[in-house]
């Protein structure tokens, strides 16, 4: 048995009958990185070492009889924008290359509270802002499922760690679609949210109205069990919603006879690749076999919403970037005269150009003569997003797009073009302008074995019905089963 | 949508950036790509909305000011740059 194979739920299984150790698992996970890493390249900050000691801690515990929750000794691998104590939290930039978190953000917490053991930290676009992972200061990562492409992004270290078997599951970051398009890229599952959802408390802040945590998993019911357990309303954020608590595993009915499904034909028009095309065609096809209403829908919202994406977030993060500062906990340039010069320079030196330009767009857009033309009107388009959402679930219950509209792309081939990059967000940005939440699980592979991803959409805090529907969808077609990253390209 | 380079240098300067010379083109050109397809929205018809400017129901979210120490000093200081005395170090301000 291969145990870096198995998903969470399986090890929590065979955890249980006592067949494997949590010693035994960890260790398991360490030599899998070791082997794939230096292909692979997903880590920002390995605690390879911490977690085997942990491990023994857990196991002993375990033996003793003490009370260490389900999850206790299951391992994690974390964005590099979450806060972890006493452990470095870099955002893949200079800017932060030594900062080390003086407070864990409530996401951590809850993963420590249950017990569950971080590998490390994983490698995402500076301040997740990207869409392949490129922009990273640090390290390039790599698709398990072809060396030479990209594994997405921003949340790309996460998504291709799971997919490598590096680490069961990860959490990622999804502000336009990091969680989704690099979920989405290396074949597993990502689910971003309905905003407020899950606190954002210690989670480094690109796009405030934007941000959402959440799972990038091996499967639907380890998003479920993840969703559970980061869930929940927080003091610390106020923008996280206070309502009841949901088991968003008892959700997985494995059934979607008379669910509505609609699939608005905007989101299959131009510039989505054929393959992905048909490869949504043949998944609409199978949720009919398997019972559900689908029917085609308008939802001109595409090229409206990504517009609007990105004067909100860079207008946002202009503002919420402000804080590096080179003062307190930021890198700091080495010459000054003046403190003019300490911000300026060290701003300039510290962050990559990606995040200089879209500082630079985002105070563009905010500054007097261009705030009504730009920052207000996309608030306006904002409204109309949502309305036009709102008006679709008056009658379904979930709307079906691609992800991304091509698979993974290959190393190098977008970077030197910030607006070919922006247009792959196409898909996912809309949902992130109204707040909802997505899924997306993988539908199939193109004619290079490259996957494509399935996004799901639900109406506000229904992730129980995107869920089961993606849960439905997995069990008919069993995709892990039948394809597997290759590692292509790499040395064997 | 046409961005001069003074424009430019002036919006880099709000934003405590700065840009050398030979950047100066290239970000010219991206800027307007990214600025023209933005213009989209002002395409979209919006006549009678209203401006959404959080994600969820805009409500304030009140809660008692009380002072609530953060204890470890040490923490939050050992990311700073030669810290004295529990403070942080900058150039002097006024001359």
């Amino acid at each position: 048995m291969d145990i870096t194979e198995l998903t969470v739920h399986e090890l929590m299984e065979k955890l249980h009958n006592k067949e494997l150790t949590t010693t035994k698992i960890t260790k398991a996970y360490v030599d899998r990185i070791k082997e794939k890493e230096p292909e692979v390249e997903a880590f920002v900050t390995s605690l390879t070492d911490e977690a085997q000691a942990k491990a023994e801690e857990i196991d002993k515990k375990i033996e003793a009889g003490e009370v260490v929750g389900e999850l206790a000794g299951i391992p994690i691998g974390i964005k590099d924008n979450i806060c972890t104590k006493g452990i470095k939290t870099t955002c893949s930039s200079r800017m932060l290359e030594n900062f080390v978190s003086p407070y864990d953000a409530t996401v951590t917490e809850k993963l420590n509270n249950e017990n569950i053991i971080s590998l490390g930290k994983l490698n995402m676009d500076e301040f997740a802002m990207g869409g392949s992972t490129e922009t990273s200061y640090f390290k390039k990562t790599k698709n398990p499922w072809n060396l030479s492409k990209v594994p997405g992004g921003s949340s790309g270290g996460s998504a291709a760690a799971v997919a490598a078997n590096m680490v069961p599951w990860a959490l990622g970051s999804d502000t336009g679609g990091s969680i989704r398009q690099p979920a989405s890229f290396c074949g597993v599952v990502g689910l971003k949210p309905t905003y407020g959802l899950v606190s954002r408390y210690g989670l480094v802040a690109f796009a405030s109205s934007l941000d959402q945590i959440g799972p990038i998993t091996k499967d639907v019911k380890d998003s479920a069990i993840l969703l559970n357990i980061i869930a929940g309303h927080d003091e610390k954020d106020t923008t996280s919603v206070d309502m009841e608590k949901k088991d968003y595993v008892k959700a997985l009915k494995n059934d979607v006879k008379g669910m509505k499904i609609a699939v608005p034909k905007e989101f299959f028009g131009e510039g989505i690749n054929n393959e992905v095309k048909e490869s949504l065609e043949k998944a609409i096809e199978k949720y009919k076999e398997l019972g559900a209403e689908v029917e085609e829908i308008s939802l001109d919202i595409a090229k409206y919403s990504l517009a609007t994406y990105y004067i909100i977030a860079c207008a946002e993060a202009s503002s919420n970037l402000g804080r590096f500062d080179g003062i307190r906990y930021t890198y700091r340039t080495s010459e000054f005269k003046d403190l003019k010069e300490i911000y300026k320079k060290s701003r300039s030196e510290g962050f990559g150009a990606e995040v200089k330009r879209r500082i630079i767009l985002g105070t563009y857009v905010l500054s007097s003569g261009y705030y009504d033309a730009y920052y207000k009107k996309a608030q306006q388009v904002r409204t109309l997003v949502t309305n036009e959402f709102n008006k679709a679930f008056e009658k379904y219950d979930v709307i079906l797009t691609p992800t991304s509209p091509t698979t993974a792309f290959g190393i190098g081939e977008k970077s030197n073009n910030p607006l070919e990059m922006y247009l792959a967000d196409i898909c996912t940005v809309s949902v992130n302008i109204a707040g909802l939440p997505g899924i997306s699980i993988p539908c199939g592979v193109d004619s290079n074995g490259m996957p494509i991803g399935m996004q799901l959409i639900g109406n506000k805090f229904c992730e129980e019905t995107i869920l089961n529907v993606a849960y439905t969808f997995e069990q008919a077609t069993k995709f892990r089963e039948n394809c597997k990253p290759e590692f292509k390209g790499g040395a064997k | 949508m046409q961005v001069s380079k003074e424009e430019l240098l002036h919006i880099a300067n709000l934003a405590r950036l700065n840009i050398d010379e030979n950047e100066v083109d290239n970000y010219l050109k991206n800027l307007e790509d990214i600025l023209n397809f933005a213009n989209i929205v002002n395409k979209a018809n919006v006549e009678g909305l209203d401006i959404t400017i959080g994600a969820n129901e805009a409500k304030n979210i009140f809660r008692k000011d009380e002072i609530k120490m953060f204890e470890d000093n040490e923490a939050l200081l050992q990311n700073a740059i030669n810290p004295e005395q529990n403070m942080f170090k900058i150039p002097k301000v006024i001359n």
